[in-house]
Formats: C-alpha cells, structure tokens, sequence
C-alpha cells in the first residue's frame, strides 16, 4: 500500500515536471514580455536599458537556459517574484487560495446536498414523471455557458432587482460577516447551477445500477422497507462510483470556478491566473497553474484510493495489473 | 408449429431499422435533431438574408446604434450598429463549425491513439494511456487560455499568415482538438480490448490478415457506436468551450461575429439593451442542450443494453 502510493506520488511529480516544462515554454510564447512593457511606461528609456533589463530577467538567454534557472530556484523553494504584484509569487497566492477554497468548498458542498437526493429519487423510478423532471434539469444546467448564467444571475439580482452585489468579496470600507456572504451568493449559485447536473447524473447511474443487483432483491424479498432498501442498502454501495467522480472533478472544478470568478470580480486562484496569463506574470501565472495541475493530480490519487478503501472487493493488486 | 419455425417466419429487422424505432422513442432526441437542422439551414442562408436587408455583419454605422426591431432590422442593431439578426446568423455559422470541426478532429485523433494502444498493447499501450492520463490532469480552461494567447509570430509563422482573420477560427478549432480527444481515445481503446478477442478477429489474424487490415476493417466498423454518442455529446462542450474563450477576447476575433464574442460588451450595455445579452446566449444555450440530448437519445438507440 505505502509502495503503491509512493509509486503514483513519483508519477504526479513526473506529470507536474512535464506539465512545468510546457507550460513554461507556452507563457514565454505569448505576446511581449516583461521588459516591453517596462519600455512601453517609460518613454526615455533608452536601447542600451532595454539591454541592460533584458540580460538583468535572463530574456536574452535561450528559453531552456531560462526554464532550467528557474526549476533550480524552484526546486529551492524560490518561485520567483509576482511582476504585478510586486512580491514573492507563494505570499500573492495564500489570499487568493483561501477566497477560492471559501466559494468551491461552499459550492461543492451545496452540488452534493443538491445532487445526493435528486439523483436518488430520480433513480428510484427510472423513466417516470419525476425522473424525467430531474433530468431535463440536469440537461439544463451541464447546458448553461457559465459567464452568460453569471450575467443573467447579475442582470436579475443586481441590475433589475438591485438586492445582491454584482461582484467582488465585501462593499469596500464593510467587510462584516453578513456583507462577505452577501457577495458570496451570486458567484457560489453561478458555479452551483453548472456543476449539479453532472453530479446528479453521476448519482443516478450510480444508484440504478446497484438497485438492480441480487442483494437489493434479497433485502426486498426478506421485507425490508422501500425506504430502508434505497437509503440503507442501495445508496451505500451506490456512493463507491460517486465519491470516486467527485474526487476526480475537484481539479475542474478548480479550473471551471476561473470564468465565475472572473465575470464576478472575485479574488480566488480562477481569477489570479487569468490575470496573471493577461498581464504577462510570468511567474506567477506558473506557479498557478503548476498549482491547479497539483490538486487535480491529487484528486486523481484520492480518488483511487477511496475506491480501494470504500471498496473491499478491489485490491491496489488489481489496480495495479489494470494499468 | 416448432419454436424454431415461428421464429422463422417473422421477417429478420434490419440493423438500421432498430436503431431507428429506439431513437424515434426519444422525443427530445427528436426534436433537437430537428431544431440543430432549423439552425443550420438558417445560418447557411446568412449570406441570402444579408443581401435582402442589405446590411454588411461587419460593418459599424455609428448613427444606427442600438436600434429596437424595424423592418430594416428585424431584431435591432447592436452598440455599433450592426444588425442583430445578421450577426446572429453568422456567429451560428461560427459555433456549429467550430463545434463540429474540433469534434470530428478530436474523435479521429481519439480513435486512432484508442485502437493503436488498445490493439497492439504492452508498453506502447501504457504510454499512450500514461498521455492520455496527463492530458486529463491538465487544468484545461486556463491551458486553453494560454494557447489561445500564444504569439504565432513567435512560433516563426510568417506575420502575413499570423495575422490573417481567418487564423483564429483554425486555431481555436486545433486547441480545442489538442485537449479534447482524450475521452474517444478511452472509449475506443476499452472496446478494442474487448474485440480483439473476439472469434471473428482471431479468425482474421489466423488467415494472414495484418494489423492495419484488423483495426481498419475488423475493428473500427465495430467500435462506431461509442465514437459517434461520445463526438455527439463533445460538440456541445466544444460550443462551450468556444464560446468562453471567444467571449474572453481570446477565440474568433472581431468584427467577425461568433455568439461568444458578441456577449463581450453586453456587461455595458446591459442596462440600455438587455436583450443584446440574452440572445447569443440563449442561442448557445439551445445549441449545445439539443446535441447533449441527441447524444443522449442516440447513447439508448445504439447501445441495447442501456435502459
């Protein structure tokens, strides 16, 4: 078990180490960089400066010369300075982090106790009124381009009824309890509404499935309850494939909360990186994404081991031999 | 009578008539098959109704801002004064080419790695899925945004080319290609494993056949099903996907219309012209529910086992 974990930990480092590489090699291919546009604010800079800077960021070496500096700084633990910001890329990201663990964490947790139920009760009769209801629902929602659900939520509530903030954490000069989750509303029902399709749908595989198994009509033929069959035997085996999905979506969710962020004016890692990629920060932009790659990698590993330990009839053997 | 006579008697279905009576049971299925055929003839037709009302998509007419509907413009005019109609017509020729485009490159890339990792297997076989693994783990919307942003003059593309309008609807087309393969490469690779060892492809193998004869003839014709539901439902992502980065400022680039950019401004018209906001997105909206309901509705008539 400690082996086969070590195993797929070295592995993520791998895909974190090519992910660094490429990604490095992308940013350096997009348009100017940072020393055009010190010389775009300053009108008398002159030729031998523009030099003077360049060889002062490295930009007159190759581009592996460049990424091989910075993975030995990297490996240091020195993620290099944040252009816009003006400080060390690790400090500017803690902010952001806990604003966007703050608004995932609480969307995530509504999808679920949105998800859980709908999914159940739609499963319970398949094809019947109810079912139907439900799934031309999640259609809906896996349907909706986030940034116009964003606009049609601000259209409504900010704009027409004028009752919620149309975007960032806290009225400026506030910042009490109530007002920071006034501002949560909007951006936390946007990414909601787009993620519990999905989940719901996942749900309700999940649970026709198990109901057709042979211990589903043993509990039924013994006299156990409609209600204890579906909520006590079925759904905890049903959640085995659930819990594994929703481990493997919190890397995209991760990445999928940028656009809500964005539209919303919201300072979570979403919209870091985004200005990061726009503003040429170089460092930082990587260091984000380097980030949002970890927890997905992260949630990959977790998400094979909680089907290890949910499930006793799957050994890491197998899961090994599989690959 | 014999049960083996009863049986006999009875004409034998067609595969295609089977398929057809289970998709016509999906009335929503149905119905989107005949809303995305309404959609694409009426945006092929753009060029027609641009003639008719004489209006250029394109071209900016400062005096005709934000007009409501009139005969001239059946739907009004947007915050530079171009038609609404017409370049409503047109960004859905975008979003249906770029959604079917990247689809179908995406599906022949995912089927070739599928095939090839599924059939020949062993060590090319973990390499390929290891790709497919990593490609998974990337954060895909913000690794767009960056492609999407790359400098082509920097990549050594001649700037005559680089900056040619056209450019961005193959670039967005090949990004989306890039990352979106990954679930038909899965698809077809598990249904290959299943097919190779199966008696008719052993059979083909002991006469002689080559490998390239085997996965063309043997076992492509066989894993069609899940490729053509799993390209279905990757359009409406596709359509998505563009519609965020174009509405970015970062896919098809102005003046040239697509719904994802023509939402780009809407944030400051928002008060004088609703509506310009909540057309192009009730378009994408309608485009991309009706191929996930077509795929869905073709998922039950292509596979009998689903319920």
């Amino acid at each position: 078990m400690t082996r086969y974990i070590a195993l797929r930990l070295g592995e993520s480092l791998v895909v974190l180490l090519v992910m660094s590489f490429v990604i490095y090699l992308l940013i350096g291919l997009m348009p100017g960089d940072p020393a055009d546009m010190m010389i775009a604010g300053d009108p008398r800079i002159t030729s031998a400066d523009v030099a003077r800077i360049k060889a002062l960021y490295g930009l007159d070496q190759p581009l592996y010369s460049r990424y091989a500096a910075w993975l030995s700084s990297a490996l240091g633990g020195n993620f290099g300075n944040s252009r816009l910001h003006l400080r060390p890329v690790l400090d500017v990201m803690g902010p952001f982090l806990a604003n966007s663990l703050l608004l995932m964490g609480t969307s995530f947790l509504l999808s679920v106790a949105i998800a859980l139920p709908a999914g159940v009760y739609a499963a319970i009769k398949p094809h019947a009124k109810l079912d139907h209801a439900i799934n031309l629902l999640c259609f809906a929602g896996i349907s909706l381009p986030v940034f116009w659900l964003a606009l049609m939520l601000m259209m409504a509530f900010s704009v027409t009824l004028g009752i919620l903030p149309a975007g960032g954490v806290a009225t400026p000069g506030e910042g009490g309890f109530n007002d920071r989750l006034l501002h949560l509303i909007l951006p936390v029902a946007t990414l909601t509404l787009s993620s519990v399709g999905h989940y719901t749908r996942f749900v309700r595989a999940a649970m026709i499935e198990t109901l057709r198994q042979d211990y589903i009509r043993t509990a039924r033929a013994k006299g156990a309850s409609p209600t204890r069959v579906v909520w006590g035997h079925a759904l905890r085996n049903a959640l085995i494939p659930v819990v594994t999905v929703l481990a493997l979506s919190f890397g995209s969710l991760f990445s999928g909360a940028l656009v809500t962020e964005t539209m919303f004016a919201y300072p979570g890692m979403g919209k870091m990186i985004y200005d990061a990629i726009m503003g040429n920060d170089y460092n930082l932009a990587l260091i984000g994404l380097l980030f949002a790659t970890l927890v997905t990698l992260l949630g990959n590993l977790i998400s094979d081991l909680a089907y290890v330990w949910l499930d006793p009839r799957i050994s890491y053997l197998s899961g090994e031999a599989r690959r | 009578m014999t049960m083996s006579a009863q049986l006999a008697l009875q004409p034998p279905q067609r595969p295609v008539q089977v398929f057809w009576q289970r998709f016509l049971r999906h009335r929503l299925a149905v119905a989107s098959l005949l809303l995305l055929i309404i959609f694409a003839l009426a945006t092929l037709t753009a060029p027609l109704v641009a003639a008719l009302l004489g209006h250029d998509p394109n071209a900016a007419d400062l005096l005709e801002r934000l007009q409501p509907m009139s005969l001239a413009h059946p739907l009004g005019t947007d915050e530079l004064g171009r038609d609404l109609l017409l370049r409503l017509l047109y960004g859905g020729r975008v979003s249906l080419a770029v959604g079917l485009a990247a689809a179908l490159v995406s599906a022949v890339i995912g089927t070739a790695f599928g095939i090839v990792a599924g059939y020949f297997g062993g060590k090319l076989d973990g390499l390929l899925m290891r790709l497919t693994d990593g490609v998974i783990a990337l954060p895909l919307l913000p690794l767009l945004i960056v492609l999407a942003a790359v400098d082509l003059n920097k990549l050594g593309v001649p700037p005559g080319i680089a900056n040619d309008e056209s450019v961005s609807l193959y670039r967005i087309i090949a990004i989306i290609s890039l990352v979106g393969w990954t679930t038909v490469a899965r698809l077809v690779r598990g249904a290959t494993l299943t097919l190779r060892e199966r008696d008719f492809v052993r059979a083909a193998v002991a006469i002689g056949a080559g490998p390239w004869r085997i996965m063309t003839v043997h076992i492509l014709p066989n894993a069609v099903s899940p490729i053509v539901v799993a390209t279905t439902l990757s359009v409406g992502n596709v359509i998505l996907l563009e519609s965020v980065l174009s509405f970015l400022g970062l896919g098809i680039q102005p003046p040239a219309a697509s719904w994802g950019n023509m939402l780009t401004n809407a944030q400051e018209t928002i008060w004088s012209a609703p509506l310009l906001a909540i057309y192009p997105g009730l378009l994408i909206f309608a485009t991309v529910i009706a191929f996930n309901f077509l795929g869905d509705g073709l998922q039950d008539a292509l596979d009998p086992r689903s319920e």
